[in-house]
């Protein structure tokens, strides 16, 4: 192979894989651009074995069928309600790749450098590690969150801000001297001390933030992800690492953006973390007035007079697992000519575009599946809204109460419509804290229970 | 609690303060209604739909005023047919709710003290955001703007819209509105929606986006004072602006064809806009419809009820225009009287309180208990909120620190703004070009334009597609695994077991990244 030719191979694969990204816009052409996606990556590590791999390629195969092969299991194994916690899982397996391959790449005594390129290759090498080694660990954290084996509730240590201040500077300290040292086992040692430190601020890092704010934490995940693989191919001078990893990296950092704008939140109060402890308790306005309960029956029986059904689904129809009676019912009230339709807030569930995938595989059709801000206007004509297991992206005191810690935060108006029914476990107040007066709104109804039990009554009740 | 609903005796009033919804709806709460026969007339509800809406009927005036609770459109006046005035029918300490204009009829306010009663007046209700379903004067005033532009097309001698017939081609009007507040906005809409240029003036700058929204246009002074005054009202400007201000209407007068004015200031006479001159210089056949007339009017040359033809240009001055859509506004109006009844009887038991302490009852109570308690106190709403109502508010000489802070600010907002990032970047990156060597800028420029290609891209991609654009990125970012490719054939033990477990992993990571991918998106095909 020719470096011209390996090269023109890489541009290819980087073309296809920017259109990967660009099918994404809607759902006809998504299924394409994954599969140049798949032809892009083909053709990469194909190109990149026929140049590089001189000996041990039969061993090389197997470790690649039998990594490929785990993966396939893993992808079709796992429950759409779990997506959150295997995307993190994934994310970090780049991280930890990023660090391994940092190392073999130092190690390599073929690769010299002198002078300023000497300088720059050494910080491009402490650099992927870095990120690699903080992505690896803040995704098992957050692998752990998501999966239940960790509590969700933020992890907060005592001055933690200046922990993080602490580990930050010690990085960037270790990486002063790294960079001057010339002799290759203490380097080594200095690279080793900072990927120790840059995986305790990873677990630091995410441990620190609660549940609900796992949609920002997993694209940021996602955006670091990239980073280290753009960083890695700084290092090994390869244009294709970082054209994918910079696509990958601006992924991630547009939608945690997304999120956080969903929230109103700034992006760094995010990843300080602490959501909902401090001063969230001065929320002040516990909520008066009665709670009015409401049985299967009476749901079936507003339904049944209802013409403009509103469904809201958030991370409670997940956990219960309540998509696909959700789904049954809105089949038929719709076969019924009641106009059905949903409304996903920006963060409801554990990660960008959660309820999305949940309803998808629920066979609830795409063209009645609506953003926030497509339908926020259309509340007024809903006769009934159905919240099934969602709180917070519905709290009308992001809108009511300035002193509130989700003050400003955009939410679904529900209450402006003629009745809301609110499927809930019990009375407990949403992630952020806060209670929420929808609950007692005299247009409200609280049917409690499990979602999947009371989705699956009424289901039969209509 | 019995709510009396009587016929109003106002010359030419069509309106009636219920409709036969609004009665059920009464009942429904626990009161009992009874309206005087004819009542609903005007506003083309018979006896019988009242009847059938659950209300009894009264006979005459007399049987309908004895009840505990009256409701009606105009103020209480004298009975000429029973040679006694309106609230002479009423029982001692009766509740009513109507129009009643406090300000301009004081006498009336001593009679209902008299009759110990308590008095709401429609009128009076605090423009504030909560009492909005509450506002008749908002409900009333989008009628009048409908009616206006209805008014002047019927009286305006040609179409409103343009077009291009075979017998030739006939230009659309153009229609100046004067004061966009809620009529002036429903002139602009309903003349727009007849197909006329429409043209719109306000001294408060802040409507300019409202009428542009409407897409109308904006006319704008060479000239900066801001004419927001009390409670959302205009307020009276400075004799320079009041002289560019005229100017514009002079040079407006000449092209338009039709000037609907709604100009108001609160407990003011109307200011004079159009001019015995401008009228003039208008077109033959052209339409003033004057909204202020009750208030003197806007234009010099109005006559407040009439239409008079001035210049051969028609000067319509009728002060009724919401009850010549009496159907329409009836029903309004009864539907605002409704939501503030439910303000005061909230457990829907057919029995209303006077909360006092409710800022939008306190302010709407006009008498209370035979007490005026007309003007209520002022409301703190803000800080800067001043006590004189309609008084001329001189532009203070702090004039020009302020000019001073709001450089200061622009030039702050420009540093936070997006110079500020532009700038850094910019002194990051030529230090990084003084001492880089050309390979790395080569990577580096690569780098950089990909961020921008993945801004623009992920940008354009669904939202409900994110969890698979997540996994999909996931799946290439682990193009990663070149790197162990590249390093498997180390000799060195060590290095061929990192690369080797790097490798194994990011497979995992490829093939699991895009095989869930595509599974999520064969279910996208709905």
């Amino acid at each position: 192979m020719t470096p011209s030719l390996i090269t023109v191979s890489y541009l290819g694969a980087a073309a296809l894989f920017i259109l990967a990204l660009g099918g994404l816009k809607d759902n006809e052409t998504a299924r394409r651009g994954n599969m140049f996606g798949i032809v892009g990556m083909i053709i990469a590590v194909l190109v990149t074995i026929a140049a590089f791999v001189s000996n041990k390629l039969e061993i090389l195969i197997v470790i690649m069928v039998a990594g490929g092969a785990l993966g396939f299991v893993l992808s079709r194994r796992v429950q759409m309600t779990q997506m959150p916690e295997l995307v993190a899982i994934l994310h970090s397996l780049v991280g930890l790749a990023a660090v391994l391959i940092g190392f073999a790449n130092f190690m390599d005594a073929s690769i010299q450098f002198t002078g300023v390129e000497k300088t720059i290759h050494e910080v491009e090498v402490y650099i992927g590690i870095a990120i690699g080694a903080l992505t690896f660990t803040g995704s098992v954290v957050a692998y752990g969150k998501l999966s239940g084996m960790l509590g969700g509730q933020p992890m907060l240590l005592p001055a933690r801000h200046w922990l993080n201040l602490a580990m930050f500077v010690a990085v960037i300290v270790v990486a002063i001297k790294f960079v001057g040292e010339p002799d290759h086992q203490q380097a080594m040692i200095y690279l080793l001390i900072m990927t120790a430190i840059a995986m305790v601020f990873g677990v630091h890092m995410v441990a620190a933030i609660g549940g609900a704010d796992m949609p920002v934490v997993i694209s940021m995940l996602n955006s670091y992800s990239g980073w280290a693989a753009a960083a890695t191919g700084f290092m090994l001078s390869n244009d294709l690492l970082i054209v994918t990893g910079a696509l990958v990296g601006s992924s991630g950092a547009i939608l945690s953006y997304i999120m956080c704008r969903a929230m109103n939140r700034q992006f760094i109060s995010v990843i300080a973390g602490g959501f909902g402890t401090s001063g969230g308790g001065s929320a002040g306005s516990s909520i008066e007035g009665e709670v009015q309960t409401i049985d299967t029956a009476g749901v079936a029986e507003l339904l049944s007079q209802a013409k403009e059904v509103m469904v809201i689904p958030g991370y409670g129809m997940a956990t219960a697992q309540a998509q696909h009676a959700i789904a049954d019912i809105s089949k038929t009230l719709i076969e019924k000519g009641v106009n059905v339709r949903f409304g996903i807030h920006p963060v409801a569930g554990r990660m960008p575009g959660h309820m999305n995938v949940l309803l998808a595989e629920a066979k609830v059709p795409y063209d009645i599946v609506f953003e926030m801000d497509e339908i926020n206007d259309d509340f007024p004509d809903i006769d009934v809204s159905i919240v099934v297991g969602a709180n917070d992206t519905v709290n009308p005191l992001a809108q009511e109460d300035a002193d509130s810690p989700i003050a400003g935060m955009p939410v679904l108006e529900v209450w402006k419509g003629q009745t809301t029914v609110v499927l809930k476990r019990g009375m407990a107040a949403g992630y952020a804290g806060v209670d929420n007066p929808l609950f007692v709104k005299e247009n409200t109804r609280m049917l409690f229970g499990d979602a999947k039990e009371s989705l699956d009554l009424l289901a039969k009740a209509i | 609690m019995i709510i009396g609903i009587p016929a109003e005796i106002h010359a030419d009033e069509r309106r009636v303060a219920a409709s036969p919804e609004v009665v059920q709806k009464l009942i429904a709460a626990g009161f009992e209604v009874i309206i005087e026969t004819g009542a609903g007339a005007g506003a083309s509800f018979s006896d019988d739909v009242f009847r059938e809406a659950g209300a009894s009927i009264g006979e005459d005036a007399e049987s309908v005023w004895a009840a505990d609770l009256i409701i009606k459109v105009r103020p209480p006046e004298y009975n000429n047919d029973l040679n006694r005035h309106e609230v002479d029918l009423m029982k001692k300490g009766a509740n009513l709710i109507s129009f009643i204009w406090p300000a301009q009829n004081k006498e009336l306010l001593l009679q209902l003290a008299k009759k110990k009663a308590t008095a709401m007046a429609m009128d009076s209700i605090p423009r504030i955001s909560r009492a909005q379903k509450l506002d008749a004067l908002s409900s009333m005033a989008n009628i009048a703007g409908y009616r206006a532009v209805i008014e002047a097309s019927s009286l305006f001698g040609r179409f409103f819209s343009g077009q291009i017939t075979a017998a030739g081609k006939v230009p659309p009007a153009k229609v100046l509105v004067i004061g966009a507040g809620v009529a002036g906005l429903a002139a602009i809409g309903t003349a727009k929606s007849l197909g006329a240029i429409v043209r719109a003036f306000d001294t408060r700058p802040e409507v300019k986006d409202q009428i542009q929204s409407m897409d109308a246009e904006f006319l704008e002074l060479e000239f900066e004072e801001d004419g927001t005054g009390e409670g959302g009202y205009a307020k009276v400007m400075s004799k320079e602006f009041i002289d560019a201000e005229m100017a514009l209407f002079a040079e407006q007068a000449r092209d338009v064809d039709v000037i609907i004015t709604t100009a108001l200031i609160p407990g003011k006479p109307a200011p004079k806009l159009i001019t015995n001159a401008m009228v003039l210089s208008m077109k033959d056949g052209s339409v003033i419809v004057d909204l202020a007339a009750e208030q003197g009017g806007n234009c010099e040359d109005t006559v407040p009820g009439k239409v008079v033809t001035k210049y051969g240009v028609n000067i319509v001055g009728y002060t009724d225009l919401p009850s010549r859509l009496a159907a329409q506004s009836s029903q309004l109006y009864a539907t605002n009287i409704y939501n503030l009844i439910m303000e005061l009887c909230p457990n829907a038991d057919g029995c209303a309180e006077i909360d006092m302490e409710d800022e939008v009852v306190r302010g709407a109570t006009v008498v209370h208990e035979g007490e005026v308690t007309w003007p209520p106190p002022v409301i703190a709403v803000g800080a800067e909120r001043k006590p004189s109502f309609g008084g001329q508010i001189l532009k203070s000489s702090s004039e020009p620190e302020e000019k001073v802070e709001a450089e200061k600010s622009a030039f702050v907002k420009l540093m936070q703004g997006a110079w500020m990032p532009v700038i850094l970047a910019g002194l990051a990156l030529f230090g990084l070009g003084q001492v880089a060597p050309p390979s790395f800028m080569a990577h580096f420029t690569v780098f950089v334009l990909s961020c921008f290609i993945g801004y623009m891209v992920i940008w354009n991609v669904s939202p409900s597609l994110h969890t698979p654009l997540m996994s999909v990125t996931n799946a290439i970012s682990s193009i990663i695994i070149l790197g162990g490719l590249t390093q498997i054939s180390a000799p060195d033990n060590l290095i061929f077991i990192l690369a080797a477990i790097a490798v194994f992993i990011t497979c995992i990571n490829i093939v699991g990244g895009f095989s869930v991918t595509q599974r999520m998106l064969q279910m996208f095909r709905g």
